[in-house]
């Protein structure tokens, strides 16, 4: 473990920046304090707001990608691959929901075959993560067992007592770190131990940490499927994507083609499962009404997700979701009401 | 003014529950903190002993969820309505998006509804829930105890520039009867009109730039009523789903105020919902205060069955040339 001043920061961020594009959450200067990632350059600063706005999946699965191009000539088609190499980049401050996200994402893109797009830029991305010490009201990573005190990553990074602590958990975050190993000093691990031990107690004292997976997984279809609740807990749905747009692992995508009047551009970008326009096709939508888009979303989350990937829920208990719906729908409210049914 | 209470709404809603004179009760219902409330179909007393809210965080606008509750069941549905709802819930009637007779209206009096957001902004993250106390608001925090914050430093700017008191339909009313107030709202459209075109190209280009284009707004608003709405259609040939360029963001915005132009009631839900806090009513507001300007004071919803400016042709009417040159207001 290596340490240096919280005073310092600015200068590790100048020094990782000579082999790395550096991303972090900076507090927002417009009408919107909230934080976002944006890329460093002298005089970007770093927030430790606990969460962004939108999840650092943003990174590895951006909401819109080109894929490829082709362009016609005559009877010629010549497809042009638009992927570009990825630069190396460091993704600074994620926390241990969004960290544990890429493990949810990573499921669906890297098993074979393998998403080449998405893949390019998890081996060029690295990932920084912060410990959580302040977690909020809607935080609930516990819930999935993750430890917002100790999070995954590349390297582990803290803030204590005034300095920041780093450390190396793979390779690739070894190699990150030469870069500011004339700025930090090794270190002890002592003051890190101790300021988990307080964020595990206030971790166990969070309104939602009692919220328990126990009564889901990848073979409760039959006991939600025909729930009677899903009306009730969708009828006040209005079908927007911010749920899933702020999701750190919703994963859904749709493949569109733009006509560029020389050829065609192929592109993919988000889809929303809470769209009317989900998985059209030819014979229609299959999910006719918002009570089955919205079933959608949360069985896939608790039920179809752990039946696919060993138990492994996909969420991971960020609170966007919490704090964004219009009208205060989340996958808590879910959880609950349809425990609560199957206890009956 | 006379303060609302939950009990006064839910007696109220128990009552013509018993006698019979609606069916179902459109609410709020708890969550799992003060500020989280999830509107809600009551059908029976206890449900609405057990959960029905009426606390500082019941902003929604129900009036466009009257569009498709009315298709439901027999009876009426009562709705409670605060008096900006009122004028969506008249200008969708004028629109004829549902039958007046299926529904039954309180009205109730106002003075303006908590943003949690803003809440946060005061007292950070870790708000596990707020209660109204007169003129303040207590805040219970999970690390730093409970916090007092004046109310009104909670409220959204749509509340601070309340376009009016007065409710502008209703069958039965609760509360203290109040007027039109003169608001200050116009004077937000007159700080972005007096900034120079490139601050003001670059104040919307920051605000926009952060769009999701998750749709809240537009699936919100209670302008926003087609079946099928063109962006959702793929037969269309402008369906999209994602940002391609952040300037087609603004062209979507843009775009959408154009539609609602007229119709729109300065409501203020997209804002309230645009989980990027864009301040989308703006745009539309400029609408409203153009319209204004041009045909004389109209109040989208003041009156059902009002014909609006842009739809009404009178020999008086503004020439075109009168109207804008060089993207500067000249009337």
């Amino acid at each position: 473990m290596r340490k240096c001043s919280l005073d310092a920061l600015d200068s590790l961020f100048a020094a990782m920046s000579g082999a790395y594009s550096v991303y972090l959450p900076v507090d927002g200067d417009g009408h919107d304090k909230h934080a976002s990632y944006k890329k460093w350059s002298e005089g970007v600063k770093y927030s430790n707001a606990l969460n962004t706005v939108r999840s650092a999946k943003d990174f590895f699965f951006p909401q819109s990608e080109n894929l490829m191009e082709f362009k016609v000539d005559g009877k010629n088609i010549e497809i042009i691959d638009t992927r570009e190499e990825s630069e190396d980049f460091i993704v600074f401050g994620v926390r241990a929901c969004d960290a544990k996200s890429f493990e949810v994402l990573d499921n669906v893109f890297l098993l074979p075959p393998a998403d080449s797009y998405y893949k390019s830029r998890r081996e060029h991305g690295v990932i920084m993560s912060m410990a959580c010490t302040r977690p909020a009201e809607t935080c609930f990573c516990s819930t999935f067992d993750i430890d917002a005190a100790d999070p995954a990553g590349d390297v582990q990074c803290y803030i204590e007592d005034n300095e920041i602590y780093f450390d190396a958990k793979t390779e690739k975050g070894e190699k990150a770190l030469e870069t500011i190993i004339s700025l930090t000093e090794e270190c002890g691990s002592e003051k890190v131990d101790a300021q988990k031990e307080v964020t595990h107690e206030r971790m166990k004292k969070l309104p939602l940490a009692n919220l328990s997976t126990e009564k889901f997984g990848g073979d409760k279809t039959n006991t939600y499927f025909n729930s009677e609740k899903w009306k009730e807990l969708s009828q006040s749905c209005i079908g927007c994507g911010t749920c899933t747009f702020v999701c750190p692992t919703c994963q859904c995508y749709d493949i569109k083609e733009f006509d560029t009047g020389h050829g065609v551009k192929r592109f993919r970008c988000w889809d929303s499962c809470m769209y009317s326009d989900f998985t059209l096709m030819s014979a229609g939508q299959p999910r006719l009404t918002q009570l089955e888009r919205f079933r959608q979303r949360f069985m896939h989350k608790l039920v179809y997700y752990p039946a696919n990937n060993d138990g492994l829920f996909s969420c991971v208990g960020c609170g966007r979701c919490v704090a964004s719906c219009p009208i205060s729908m989340n996958i808590v409210k879910v959880m609950k009401a349809l425990g609560e049914e199957e206890g009956k | 003014m006379q303060t609302i209470t939950r009990d006064m709404l839910c007696d109220k809603a128990k009552s013509l529950l018993a006698d019979g004179s609606v069916s179902r009760v459109l609410g709020w219902k708890r969550g799992e903190f003060s500020y989280d409330v999830t509107p809600a179909v009551f059908y029976s007393a206890e449900e609405i002993d057990k959960d029905f809210v009426y606390d500082a965080f019941c902003g929604a606008n129900f009036s466009k969820y009257l569009v498709k509750e009315t298709k439901k069941g027999d009876g009426k549905i009562l709705v409670f309505m605060k008096p900006c709802d009122t004028y969506s819930f008249n200008q969708l009637l004028t629109e004829h998006r549902f039958d007046r007779e299926k529904v039954y209206v309180i009205g109730i009096s106002c003075d303006g509804m908590s943003d949690i957001r803003i809440i946060k902004d005061i007292a950070g993250d870790g708000v596990t829930g707020a209660e109204r106390d007169g003129d303040n608001l207590i805040v219970h925090t999970l690390y730093d105890g409970d916090k007092i914050v004046p109310y009104a430093d909670t409220l959204p700017e749509r509340c601070v520039n309340c376009k009016s008191k007065k409710c502008a339909a209703f069958d039965e009313f609760i509360g203290e009867e109040c007027e039109v107030t003169s608001s200050k709202r116009f004077e937000e459209v007159e700080k972005i009109e007096a900034m120079s075109e490139d601050e003001r190209f670059a104040f919307w280009r920051g605000e926009l730039s952060r769009c999701i284009r998750c749709n809240a707004c537009r699936n919100v608003c209670p302008a926003c009523t087609c079946e099928k709405c063109v962006f959702d259609n793929p037969a269309s040939g402008v369906q999209n789903k994602a940002i391609s360029d952040s300037f087609e963001e603004k062209m979507f915005h843009i775009i959408r105020a154009f539609h609602v132009a007229g119709r729109c009631t300065d409501c203020g839900e997209c804002s309230r919902v645009c989980p990027e806090r864009i301040p989308l009513h703006l745009l539309n507001r400029k609408f409203i205060y153009d319209i204004d300007r041009f045909y004389g004071d109209y109040a989208a919803g003041a009156e059902e069955g009002s014909r609006a400016p842009l739809v009404d042709y009178t020999q008086g009417d503004i020439e075109p040339s009168q109207a804008v040159e060089g993207g500067t207001f000249n009337a």
